[in-house]
């Protein structure tokens, strides 16, 4: 989905906040919420890719204005809340108030039907996909040409894994994409190198 | 109280969500009745993330890469493999550590610009401004910018190759030894390796 987490390349934002000795946390419920998707994950309740799309599904007025834990937990807490581990209305009566939630899901894929080999070297081009689930195309490179620098193992495809849709495995792999053609006249000169996930790829 | 707050019905104080550590607290304490060791696990989770998973780690890797040419090269054959030989596990899910090589022609930049991805067994859990709007939106685009405001001034020469962490794929960068540690020790060499310079926004 083209959801506002989706970032890269997004003009506005200001200079970087950085510090060379940033905290990771900022008060214990961030490290307890971090552990409690760890233990979500070990008990086969979610996977990483439910996880990641239960966070791109927030409103996003809340999600533009959350702190990184607070998106967090609004994803691990919307997934157990969806898969009846716990339910809205005990956490609500715990607390004495809402719950934000993040939006329902729309439906995942699976692969794509015919899937290419490439080796380093080849050109490839992103296809123009547009899906209302989950996918880990980064907008910025849909639809542009790049090299494949390496191929990855497999790994499950996300668009079907985030959905409890059947998928194969398959590799991702690295292409690297030269950011004046990512965004022509618009970009300090880099090569971008974006996990690219086969089903995602046709050759140039 | 302010004015914002004195302008909202009584209805509307009903929908502000109570703050997140009691939301969290609330989960914690659902999940913990369930009798499946929630409470131990979160414990022993805390105690890994603030004492197990810190840039010391990935530091050792660096040091070992400087003095060990046959590791070096493992290393960058294949990441997950060669750090295991240290004692350094991954998550199942991160089936790939991809280790990039800074020379004196290339700098290396890691980000994640749809949520903040990282091989945190490795170089410790992300900072803050790795996490944040400006660093996902604006490192892709413009590296050199961000990383000249961040403190690191590449002359011209310098290829800057940014890898967007879009699959569960891992990076890490392997800074340039720094002239005069000629003769020094592993562990005085580790004593210097930061996790910006494992991210890639620093050089040593």
């Amino acid at each position: 989905m083209d959801g506002v987490h989706d970032l890269g390349g997004r003009q506005g934002f200001g200079r970087v906040r950085h510090s060379p000795k940033a905290d990771v946390f900022h008060a214990d419920w961030e490290k307890r919420s971090n552990a409690l998707l760890a233990f979500a994950v070990k008990q086969s309740w979610l996977n990483m890719d439910e996880y990641r799309h239960a966070i791109e599904r927030m409103e996003p007025r809340h999600y533009l204005a959350a702190s990184y834990y607070e998106r967090q937990y609004t994803g691990l807490v919307t997934l157990l809340i969806e898969k009846g581990v716990v339910s809205r209305e005990e956490l609500e009566r715990a607390v004495g108030g809402p719950i934000p939630l993040s939006l329902p899901s729309a439906a995942g894929r699976p692969n794509a039907a015919a899937r290419q080999r490439f080796k380093p070297g080849d050109r490839v081009r992103v296809k123009q996909d547009f899906v209302r689930g989950h996918i880990r195309m980064p907008a910025y490179i849909r639809g542009k040409t790049g090299t494949v620098v390496a191929e990855t193992p497999a790994y499950p495809f996300p668009d079907a894994h985030a959905h409890g849709v059947h998928a194969e495995d398959e590799p991702t792999y690295d292409v690297a994409f030269k950011s004046d053609e990512l965004w022509p006249n618009g970009a300090d000169k880099a090569l971008v190198h974006v996990g690219v996930f086969q089903s995602y790829l046709e050759r140039a | 109280m302010g004015a914002v707050e004195l302008a909202m019905s009584a209805n509307d104080r009903r929908n502000i969500p109570a703050p997140p550590e009691q939301r969290v607290s609330a989960l914690e304490t659902a999940l913990e009745s369930r009798g499946l060791g929630a409470k131990s696990f979160v414990d022993a989770h805390v105690r890994s993330a603030t004492e197990d998973w810190v840039p010391q780690n990935g530091a050792r890797v660096v040091a070992k890469a400087w003095t060990d040419p046959a590791f070096r090269a493992r290393l960058l054959k294949n990441g997950k493999d060669a750090v295991a030989k240290l004692g350094i596990t991954l998550p199942a899910h991160h089936r790939h550590l991809v280790v990039l090589e800074n020379t004196a022609k290339v700098q290396n930049v890691i980000c994640c610009t749809q949520c903040s991805c990282t091989a945190y067994t490795v170089i410790g859990l992300p900072p803050d401004w790795y996490k944040d709007f400006e660093y996902r939106a604006r490192v892709v685009r413009e590296a050199r910018t961000v990383l000249r405001e961040m403190g690191l001034e590449l002359p011209a020469e310098v290829e800057i190759k940014v890898w967007d962490t879009s699959a569960d794929t891992r990076y890490m960068v392997l800074p340039e030894r720094p002239k005069g540690t000629e003769g020094w020790s592993e562990e005085k060499l580790a004593s210097i390796v930061t996790k910006d310079a494992m991210i890639g926004v620093a050089r040593l």
